[in-house]
């Protein structure tokens, strides 16, 4: 097959603004003479931009036009257009996804972004996508292990606990770079986070103070503490209550085997000289890892990536593909932040009529003032259906969904195990006009996924899985 | 030794082992491993996937998880150079199954509870069937006038079932299968007709078919010959204005349809979008994907 797709991911995060653009190339990895089964075989980089500070209006304001300009200059470099994109993932990233106007700048960039690129932030989701891009999660497969993934940036360190490649849990800390900064030229300093101010540190300096690397030890000292117990390698969980993100929640649990990426990382392996070299806490938290006692005892993987980890997720691992059996009819690709309603399990195996019901009662949640919103029905579905049974499932979604269509909505329906064509066709029957139902993907309650157009001679459909989007 | 002292010994043997007994052998140690029910464990119902034998291995996680990717016999462990004894037992019981598969068939009753219509090959036996696969591909007179009043002339799409190798293949998998074509094509706006049922059928009786009626296209599900990872295998060979003498490279084939590969409704609705295909382009094996 051999097709390929062209991927950007960009992510704004509170210290830097990075682009990079990926290709991902798709092969049938069916034996011949079955049904198709395609799949991304390849990711490779072809374009990493500069490592660009993130321009700030203020404190709490992103600089919209700034941001624009820098993926401009860096798309121009690349030597692709934005056109050439078939999909990726643009990311707001830590400190800056609580912004005041997040949201108007990820709508601004939408232009540089192809077709079906998403949009989206969260802690959860850069996570994911920043242990991906270190290799964190086909680590832990390759080794049979549990890998916990600490991705430290300017803001935040997002956690991410893969084990035998499965995703685990996340979580987020408020342990970064760039929690203090100080101006390389005074030694003043000229920021401090209102995260630190939250955790109830003493001895905070405040804005104008001068400070030695020796005054700050015991601040930064205190923040590797609670990386240290969210690993499970230390005692307790004071200081990670003091810095867990609000709204989050971590369960320490010892990891064999600890990764680090994000700007910190770089200093954690190859600190630079001075210990202001980039005006912030970076440095010494990077040496304070480095140092730390507990992290030295648990195993270490060093990933591909550092810095780049979260934009190499975003632009190489967000889209995945969908099963290659599915069923679709008259959908205006692409379908965007479709969220997911799932049924539980007993629900699933009811009549029709339970089903419909079950459904319709659900339905109901997802109304906001303006009625009925677009989702789409996530199903388990069985693992070797009778076609009775896939039949009363199809009459069952098609009663259920009924209040969508009739208010011109799409029947989406996603199911994890392989029957959605089957499911697909039988629906089809039942109903007519726009209808889409694709398996192989594995969504919860609370996420949203988005659908491009097909690909692969209309096999697949690539599908990004985004969970809460500005998660507080 | 002469014959009077072995009696001797024989005798004195069997009075010490009369005398110990009781002592020696109480009823659990004679039979350690006989359920209350009398029954033995059905050693087939084990997943071969989840059953790892070898005793202290380095990395018994690793390789069990290597096992659920595949079907193969690996990781069975040994006795002294052998396998053990669960392993033989397995593998002929497996073995036996198979060629249960080739050497039973389809009840009669099938055709007629599924509402479809009965013919029969040339063959006039299994034996016959197996031994001669040129008559497993032909129909007589009489069969002929069934095959063309079922079809009639000209038809888009002919659904043809072949007991094939594997009578526990079709027994399993073709009426879920062909349920979901037919759902299929009707939501394409296609009408799938009426289903064939041929008795002693190989793949190639598809183009006596063709010939027989003149139809577009043809689409057989066949039982596959049974192999030791599964006895329930079946096939769909689907080729499009099939006659007497056409290419192999002409017919496109999906396989591997059971319940641990692709499953009977999935496989359905994928042919089902196949015929819609052939239907669309003229073409069906090599020519299709050109």
């Amino acid at each position: 097959m051999g097709e390929q797709l062209l991927s950007v991911g960009i992510d704004i995060g509170t210290s830097t603004t990075q682009l990079i653009l990926s290709r991902l190339t798709l092969e049938n990895r069916a034996a011949p003479f079955t049904v198709p089964r395609v799949a991304i075989a390849g990711r490779e980089v072809c374009y990493r931009s500069a490592i660009h500070f993130t321009p700030l209006l203020s404190d709490t304001v992103i600089d919209a036009p700034g941001v624009r300009e820098i993926v401009a200059e860096e798309y121009r470099k690349s030597g692709f257009s934005p056109a050439q994109v078939d999909t990726g993932a643009v990311i707001i990233t830590g400190e800056t996804a609580r912004k005041e106007n997040a949201q108007e700048v990820l709508a601004a960039l939408s232009q540089f972004a192809g077709e079906f690129v998403v949009a989206t932030a969260g802690p959860d989701l850069e996570s994911i996508l920043a242990a991906r891009g270190t290799g964190a999660d086909e680590y832990s497969l390759e080794h049979h292990t549990t890998v916990l993934h600490f991705d430290i940036g300017g803001g935040t360190s997002n956690l991410a606990r893969y084990s035998q490649g499965e995703l685990v849990s996340t979580g987020c800390l408020d342990v970064g770079g760039r929690l203090i900064k100080v101006d390389p030229a005074s030694g003043k300093v000229t920021y401090v986070s209102p995260a630190l101010l939250r955790a109830g540190l003493r001895g905070l300096p405040m804005p104008g103070d001068p400070v030695t690397a020796e005054a700050l030890a015991p601040i930064v000292r205190t923040m590797v503490e609670a990386l240290e117990q969210a690993a499970g390698l230390r005692p307790g969980r004071d200081r990670l209550e003091a810095f867990l993100t609000p709204g989050t929640r971590w369960t320490p649990e010892a990891a064999p085997v600890v990764s680090f990426s994000g700007g910190v990382a770089d200093c954690i392996y190859a600190p630079p000289e001075h210990w202001l070299a980039f005006g912030d806490l970076g440095v010494l938290l990077g040496r304070a890892i480095a140092a730390s006692p507990a992290f030295r005892r648990a195993g270490r993987f060093r990933g591909a990536e550092t810095i780049r980890a979260t934009v190499v997720g975003a632009g190489s691992h967000a889209t995945d593909l969908s099963g290659s059996t599915i069923f679709y009819r008259d959908i205006p690709f692409p379908q965007k932040n479709i969220p997911i309603l799932k049924l539980a399990a007993w629900e699933e195996d009811g009549t029709a009529e339970e089903l419909a019901e079950a459904i319709r009662a659900k339905l109901g949640w997802y109304a906001d003032q303006g009625g009925l919103v677009q989702l789409a029905l996530a199903l388990r579905g069985e693992a070797n259906p009778s076609y009775a049974r896939v039949q009363e499932l199809a009459r069952g979604v098609v009663r259920g969904l009924e209040p969508l269509r009739q208010a011109g909505f799409v029947p989406i329906v996603a199911v994890e195990a392989d029957q959605a064509k089957a499911l697909g066709q039988a629906m089809a029957a039942l109903v007519s006009g726009p209808l889409l139902c694709l398996d192989g993907v594995g969504v919860d309650n609370g996420d949203y996924i988005d659908i491009g157009a097909p690909v692969a001679g209309g096999a697949v459909l690539p599908v990004v899985i985004k969970t809460l989007v500005f998660h507080r | 030794m002469n014959e009077q002292e072995l009696r001797s010994l024989v005798e004195r043997m069997v009075l010490e082992l009369a005398e110990e007994g009781p002592a020696r052998s109480t009823p659990s140690a004679r039979t350690p491993a006989e359920p209350a029910s009398g029954c033995l464990e059905d050693i087939t119902q084990t997943d071969l996937r989840r059953q790892y034998l070898v005793d202290n291995p380095r990395s018994g996680q690793a390789f069990q998880d290597l096992k659920l990717k595949t079907p193969a016999r690996l990781g069975l462990g040994r006795a002294g150079a052998r396998y053990k004894t669960i392993s033989m037992l397995r593998m002929r019981a497996d073995h036996a199954a198979a060629q249960d598969s080739v050497f039973s068939h389809v009840p009669d009753e099938f055709a007629a509870q599924n509402g479809f219509t009965p013919v029969q090959t040339l063959c006039q036996s299994k034996d016959e069937y197996l031994t001669r696969p040129d008559r497993g591909r032909r129909f007589d007179e009489q069969n002929q006038a069934i095959i063309q009043k079922t079809f009639g002339p000209h038809p888009k799409i002919a659904l043809v079932v072949g007991d094939g190798l594997s009578s526990a293949a079709i027994e399993a998998n073709a009426v879920d299968c062909l349920q979901a074509v037919r759902a299929g094509l009707k939501a394409y706006g296609l009408e799938g007709g009426p289903v064939l049922y041929v008795k002693y059928c190989r793949v190639g009786a598809s183009d006596h078919i063709g010939d027989l009626t003149g139809a577009e296209v043809v689409c057989m599900l066949v039982g596959e010959r049974p192999g030791l990872v599964t006895a329930e295998s079946m096939s769909a060979y689907l080729t499009y204005k099939p006659h007497i003498g056409i290419p192999e490279s002409k017919r496109t084939v999906i396989s591997n349809i059971h319940k641990g590969g692709t499953t009977a409704v999935e496989a359905g609705a994928h042919i089902a979008e196949l015929i819609k295909t052939m239907l669309e382009k003229k073409a069906s094996g090599i020519d299709l994907k050109g």
